[in-house]
């Protein structure tokens, strides 16, 4: 994965630019790979940035949000298209 | 009494399954003020997800990963750590052997110790809790065996089971002062009556059935998929992708150099439609019907009409006559055969692993 921080990125108004986001593509793996990766993927990135998980795994519709919830990351968008479930998640500070 | 520096605040990592006993465990040590974070070994096999998330038998069931629900149930973190390639070797070569299928219990347990003291020591934190309960199970968790794992894993100080704690000899933080020994509990045995009543006391009355154990080693029907595949190869080493396609579809062994596997439902059909690249496939076209990957290579006519013509058994033409099959090699070119489907009775009970 890509990793170019950007600083200007400030939690409160960045709008979903896809050309800033990073992207991480766990199709065909399933629970909890999905999770593991989104999880390393996000320790490389910083606070404010968005990562987009694409997943085939219906699981992870509930797995990666879970994770989310428990570590303090923002889901800003769950999308499902062509059986492929597309979730965007702005990194924040550990809580 | 000399005057004490702010207390530091201790932390523990705790061995978090899905089931019950880790959320007691974690409870407890929660319930002595001290910050308890999770940790989830995922070596391949964990029963969680691969079935529930593809099979639609399991649509009710809430597809979540119960690790993961458990931490947020508790206000806790939890790290999930990828084990697969590690596990290899444990799984391969367990020192202690395997218990009842093919799961190497006291390996596994004292691998995952070992990890989670690494953990520990990486993260700054104290001592590692575990929910065992002495006597529950019948490798890992005889009174006898918990020292095996403590010692072996190097943890034997800093691994504590609050569940069984006054049962087993004082650990390090019961000698600092950080734990009491009187505030856990001396469960031990099969009975999960204990559990249940602590369960009650902390208002949980959610949470995962405890199953036969914590993986696909421990299943039956799962073990014995995995000896075909080690008996028929030439060496038992073993990928990611290999481990996961035994739980999917009905696995039938034609011959040492041939298994075919047919999806069951719509689920595992869609699953293995990724693996269309790795496996030859074969699917019926002329009726609704199932996915079938080729696990090997067919050496004459009759196992190529023995694969087509089960196939067909299981696709919605199994009362044709015939059904029109395209057999698909890796590198997308297909070819046409039909064939009349196999009656039940010259359905071979030995092919059926
Ligand atoms: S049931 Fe599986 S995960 Fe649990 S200790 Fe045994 S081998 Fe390890």
């Amino acid at each position: 994965m890509s990793h170019q921080p950007d600083k200007s990125h400030q939690p409160a108004d960045m709008s979903l630019e896809h050309d800033k986001d990073h992207q991480l593509d766990a199709r065909r793996l399933l629970c909890p790979l999905p999770v593991i990766r989104t999880q390393d993927a996000i320790a490389k990135l910083q606070v404010g940035e968005l990562l987009t998980v694409t997943s085939t795994d219906p699981g992870a519709k509930m797995d990666i949000p879970c994770w989310c919830r428990i570590n303090g990351h923002e889901v800003v968008e769950i999308k499902e298209q062509d059986h492929e479930i597309i979730i965007t998640i702005r990194v924040m500070a550990e809580k | 009494m000399k005057p004490q520096a702010m207390e530091k605040q201790r932390k523990a990592v705790a061995l978090i399954s899905g089931g019950l006993d880790s959320m007691l465990a974690v409870k407890v040590i929660q319930d002595q003020g001290i910050h308890v974070e999770g940790i989830n070994f995922f070596t391949g096999f964990c029963v969680e997800g691969h079935t529930h998330a593809v099979r639609k038998k399991h649509k009710d069931k809430q597809k979540r990963n119960n690790a993961l629900w458990v931490a947020e149930q508790l206000g806790i973190k939890l790290h999930i750590v990828d084990v697969v390639e590690e596990y290899k070797d444990i799984l391969l070569n367990p020192v202690h052997g395997y218990g009842k299928n093919v799961n190497p219990c006291l390996d596994c347990k004292t691998f995952m110790v070992k990890k989670a003291v690494e953990w520990i020591k990486e993260h700054d934190f104290d001592f590692i809790i575990t929910g065992e309960v002495v006597g529950q199970r019948p490798m890992s968790q005889r009174k006898e065996t918990m020292p095996v794992v403590a010692k072996n894993s190097g943890s034997a100080d800093l691994l504590v089971r609050p569940l069984s704690a006054r049962q087993l000899p004082a650990t390090l933080p019961e000698r600092e002062g950080w734990l009491k020994r009187e505030q856990m509990y001396d469960f031990s045995g099969r009975t999960r009556k204990p559990q249940m009543a602590l369960a009650k006391q902390y208002g949980f009355d959610d949470y995962a059935q405890p199953a036969g154990g914590c993986c696909m080693l421990t299943d039956e029907n799962y073990a014995v998929k995995l000896i075909d595949m080690w008996d028929n190869r030439p060496s038992r080493e073993y990928e990611l992708d290999d481990i996961i396609m035994l739980k999917m579809g009905r696995h039938f062994r034609l011959a040492p150099h041939l298994k075919i596997i047919i999806g069951r439902e719509e689920g595992e059909n869609n699953f293995m439609q990724g693996y269309k690249g790795l496996f030859v496939s074969i699917f019926p076209t002329s009726h609704p019907g199932a996915l079938c990957l080729v696990d090997g290579e067919f050496k004459s006519a009759v196992e190529l009409n023995q694969a087509l013509a089960l196939v067909a058994r299981y696709s919605q033409g199994k009362n044709a006559p015939e059904v029109t099959l395209s057999v698909r090699q890796i590198d997308g070119t297909e070819k046409e055969y039909n064939i009349a489907p196999m009656a039940v009775d010259d359905i071979n009970k030995e092919w059926i692993i």
